[in-house]
Parts: C-alpha cells; structure tokens; sequence
C-alpha cells in the first residue's frame, strides 16, 4: 500500500468518524474511546515488529489517567494535563524499560504484566489516596480556560483524539521505515547481527519501549478526560489483553490497524453488550477467532488484500 | 611497525577441550590470512574472540595496538573489526538491498527517525555494494528465499558495508556451489582489495587457500602448527597428511 493511498484512507477514517459522531451522538463517546485505545495499541504495533509482545501495557494507560485525575487538582488545564500525563508515562516507561529490553518473549509480556499488577495493587490498596477500587471522579478541567463540558467537551476531547491519532500515526508509519524501525524488525529476526554492525538492540527496544509507553499514556490521558473517572481496572491485566487483541483484530501491516481494530472491538462490545447482555465477551471471542482462522492480517491485512486485488 | 592485530598467548578450554592453548598471531594490514585446519581445531574460536562473541581466559589481543579483549562485540566493529559468519545472520524478513542498506545505516548511525532508510544515499551505496558482489539480480528477494551461496555472499557484503579496516570471515565458500566458488571468491578479494581490507578466513579448500592467500595459518588442537606462505605450508607433507588428508605422494595442491 503506497503512502498516498493510507494517508487518503486515514483522512477518509477520520471524516467517517466525524460524521458518525455527529449523526449518532451516542457514538462519540464509543469513538473517542476506540482512538485512545488505537494510540496505545499503536505502540503495541511498536513492540510487535521487534516480535515483542507486552502484556502490561494499561501500567501506562493507568499512570497516565490517574496523572489526570490528580493533576486537575492542581492544575485543570487540558492542553497541559495531556501532555504531561504522557511525558510522565514515557519517564516512567523509560526507567522499566531499562529493566525490561533486557528480556525477549515470554519472559518479556509477563515482566511487564507483572509491573503493571503491581501497580494495580498499589491504587487498589492506598484506599487513602486513591479511594481503592471505587477510583476518583475527576474535577472540573479546562480546555484553553473553558469548561471542558457538555457536549463541546465531548467534541474537544474527540478532536484531541483524533489530532493525536494522525500525528502519531503519521510519526510511526515514517519511523517504521527509518533505519532505527527496520533495525527494530531485525530484532525479531537475526538480534545478533545487529550486535555486530555495532547496533544495541537493546537501545533499539528501549526507544520503542519509551514511544509506546507515551502513545499508552496519551490514550490513558484521553480516556480519563472521556470517562471523567479513574479506576484501578485501568490497569488490570484484562485490560492489557484487550490491547493485544485488538492489535490482532486489527493487523500489524499498517498503523490504520490498530485504529481499524480499536474501532472493530468498541462497536462489537456494544452490539454485542446490547444484544446478548451477558455474553458479550463469547462475542467478542468469536469475532477474534474468525480474524486468527480466516484474516490472520487483521482488518488491515483484510483491506490490503482487496486493493491489491482490484 | 606493529601488526594490524595480535594475538598472545590466547587461551580458552571448554571443560576439557582446549579451543585456544597459547595462540599467538599477528596480522599485518593489508594482507589476506587463511586459516586452515580439521575441525574442532579452534579456528571459529579464535574468530569469536576477536569479535569480542568470547572471552579468552587468558592472553590479550590488540587492534592498532589497542587492546580490544573485554570490549563487546558492538564496540569492536566499531573500532572497525567485522566478521561474517559460518552460518548467514541475515534480516530473513528483509530483502538483500535492506539487509545491505541497513548495515551502511548502522556504519552511518542508526538513530534516525524521521528519513527512510532507502534514502537516495544509503541506497545508492547499498545497490553499488550489491553490484559489486554480482548480486544485483537478487536484490529485491526476500532473504529467507536465497539460497546458501547467495546468503553467504550477502552477509559478507554486509560486513563489506561497514567499512571494516579487519574483516574476519567464517567459511565463506563453505555452502556456495563448487562451479561457482572461484568466480565468487575473485569477486570477493577484489571488491576487499579494493577497499584495502586485511582479510582473515577461514577456509577449507586448499584451491581457494593457495590461489588466494598471502599466507596461511594451520590451526591443530588449539594451536597454531605451522604459519607461512601458502607455497610452503600448503606443501608441508605434515600438514597435506593432518589437515589437507592426502598422502604425501607430492601431490601439487597449491598453484603457487
């Protein structure tokens, strides 16, 4: 797929978006959720084509929306709340990083799923400061001195969203063709040689490690701003899972997978909430049976397959 | 003037089994150095230690007369030491023209993000690399689809991509069809000699061995029994009978 033609779809997709949410209002709430989820499995994608994959993820998630939630306290400003909770979920990303790109595969995702229940454990049980499972409502926020309220709010937030969904994705599509990306696919398949063309791959693993983290902590920021109410769940092990799986459901050819797969995933959760309340998740695993058997590229590799086709 | 790289008393057993017991070796610049000998003689292992792959429990060796042992692997080739392997380490999942393109990048600097690594200038230099080992017609072949001749070759063009001032190479003949192996080595010690690499290889045919080397280096049970031009060595009725296994009836192995 050229770069015209995902760069013509990935406006088409946003346009698509917009309209939806306008014509459906019950909508805009499912999308701004579904892009968020995108960002962090975005970075996902990241870590798959070093053939890493990270079960802990929503630690990132769950940093960047209880930074949010505490920092609107102090400071209930949107535009800086955003990108603060995302440094904050690179800084820390950084620091477990450099612990964590030292291992591959399975020692890798359970590293990181163990972390990240640590920090579960942590806002489960400091019931003082982080009001345990209940989570914390967050206060007022701001967005250039506004309310962040209402229905403008709910369209500032998906506008945010969908900004950080095409500059992020526009940065991965172009570093993923970059000397550092494709040394991040020479991870998965021959580490060694990196080593001796004086490459670290562990430096290489770090740098992606970090950017997802930060794509982790943006969607965790714009969830907390969408729900307006942290919990602990952000950061379970189920909700890392839900990661992998729509980095799955969507394909790992393209970054408008992980978007495709976001989207997918919210809207079948909802159907499937509404027509089989109770059995949502039978759903859920059937739809991601049929990607693995009949579509193992994904909503994407689905989509490549017919252009290419035509 | 010292040697390009040397080697003292470089010693290293695993268990019971002396892969290196004593080795001392220099290499002067600009000379092609085979090493010959059976197997398990130590010849690789002499190899992974320069590389910096293993650590000798005793000796030192030196590059520009800097010592080298302890360094990682990563920090030798980038003193400009590279290697190619026994068995091709290349980017399966990448095609020939990127496996190449990536080792000029890694030369070059590998923290770019936002300019493709097919940029004119890295693909320019890869595809002439390339040509220059013949393989033009391959470029765009996924690497898992080569065959072993074509592996071999590309990942000696991607030790050749990093501009080494030393390149040790693993069997590079060692895979590569018998009627098309001298072609492929006269290729190969031209493109090296006309980037003025000194060249240590380890090889097994005593043909490629006396057309190609200046000298020749026997590797026996860790040691090394007998170093000189290949006219001599590669008559040596000692060597024909342990290493070459002919008897010594004056069988005319080299053309020297």
């Amino acid at each position: 797929m050229t770069r015209r033609s995902e760069t013509l779809l990935a406006f088409a997709g946003a346009v698509l978006i917009l309209v939806l949410a306008y014509a459906v209002p019950w909508l805009r709430f499912v999308l701004t959720i579904a892009l968020a989820k995108g960002l962090a499995v975005l970075g996902i994608l990241l870590l798959l084509r070093a053939g890493q994959v990270s079960f802990g993820h929503a630690l990132y998630l769950a940093l960047a929306a209880y930074t949010v939630a505490f920092g609107a306290m102090a400071l209930p400003e949107a535009l800086l709340l955003v990108p603060l909770a995302a440094l904050f979920a690179g800084v820390v990303g950084l620091l477990i990083g450099l612990f964590v790109v030292r291992y591959r595969e399975i020692f890798f995702g359970m590293l990181n799923l163990a972390l990240s229940m640590v920090f579960y454990s942590v806002l489960e049980k400091f019931y003082a400061l982080t009001h345990g499972a209940d989570g914390i409502r967050l206060p007022p926020v701001t967005f250039l001195g506004r309310p962040l309220a209402g229905e403008a709010g709910e369209w500032t937030v998906l506008g945010m969203a969908l900004v950080l969904a095409l500059a992020c994705g526009a940065l991965v599509r172009v570093a993923l063709a970059s000397p550092l990306g494709e040394a991040l696919a020479g991870i998965k398949t021959r580490e060694t040689r990196l080593d001796f063309m004086g490459v670290s791959p562990k430096r290489v693993l770090l740098a992606a490690y970090v950017a997802s983290a930060v794509m982790a902590g943006f969607a965790g920021a714009i969830i907390a701003l969408t729900t307006r109410h942290v919990t602990p769940a952000l950061s379970y092990w189920t909700t890392s899972g839900e990661l992998v799986f729509i980095a799955i459901l969507g394909g790992a050819g393209s970054v408008l997978g992980p978007f495709l797969g976001a989207a997918a995933y919210e809207l079948t959760r909802v159907y499937a909430a509404a027509t089989f309340a109770n059995a949502w998740q039978l759903v859920l695993g059937l739809v991601l049976l049929g990607v693995i058997v009949f579509a193992p590229g994904g909503i994407w590799g689905m989509i490549a397959r017919s252009r290419r086709a035509a | 003037m010292t040697a390009l790289l040397q080697a003292r008393d470089l010693r290293l057993a695993f268990g019971g089994l002396k892969a290196a017991d004593g080795i001392d070796l220099d290499v002067e610049a600009g000379e092609f150095l085979a090493i010959i000998g059976p197997n398990g003689a130590g010849k690789t292992t002499f190899i992974n230690m320069t590389t910096g792959y293993l650590k000798p429990q005793g000796g030192s060796i030196a590059f520009e007369g800097r010592p080298i042992l302890g360094l990682s692997p990563r920090r030798i080739v980038g003193l400009g030491v590279a290697r190619s392997f026994q068995l091709p380490q290349l980017f399966t999942e990448h095609t020939v023209l990127q496996n190449v393109a990536l080792a000029v990048a890694a030369r070059e600097g590998v923290w770019s993000v936002l300019n493709p690594l097919l940029r004119p200038r890295f693909r320019d230099e890869a595809a002439e690399l390339i040509e220059r080992f013949g393989l033009t017609r391959i470029a765009e072949v996924r690497a898992d689809a080569l065959n072993e001749g074509a592996r071999k070759l590309v990942d000696i063009a991607m030790a050749v991509a990093l501009r080494p001032r030393l390149l040790l190479m693993d069997e590079p003949t060692s895979g590569v069809a018998a009627a098309e192996k001298m072609g492929i080595v006269e290729t190969l010690v031209r493109v090296l000699r006309e980037a003025r690499v000194t060249a240590v290889f380890v090889e097994h045919d005593m043909e490629v061995v006396g057309r190609f080397a200046d000298r020749v280096a026997v590797w026996g049970q860790g040691k090394i029994a007998a170093l000189g031009p290949p006219s001599r060595i590669l008559n040596d009725p000692e060597v024909q009978r342990t290493v070459i296994g002919i008897a010594p009836t004056g069988g005319a192995h080299a053309a020297a």
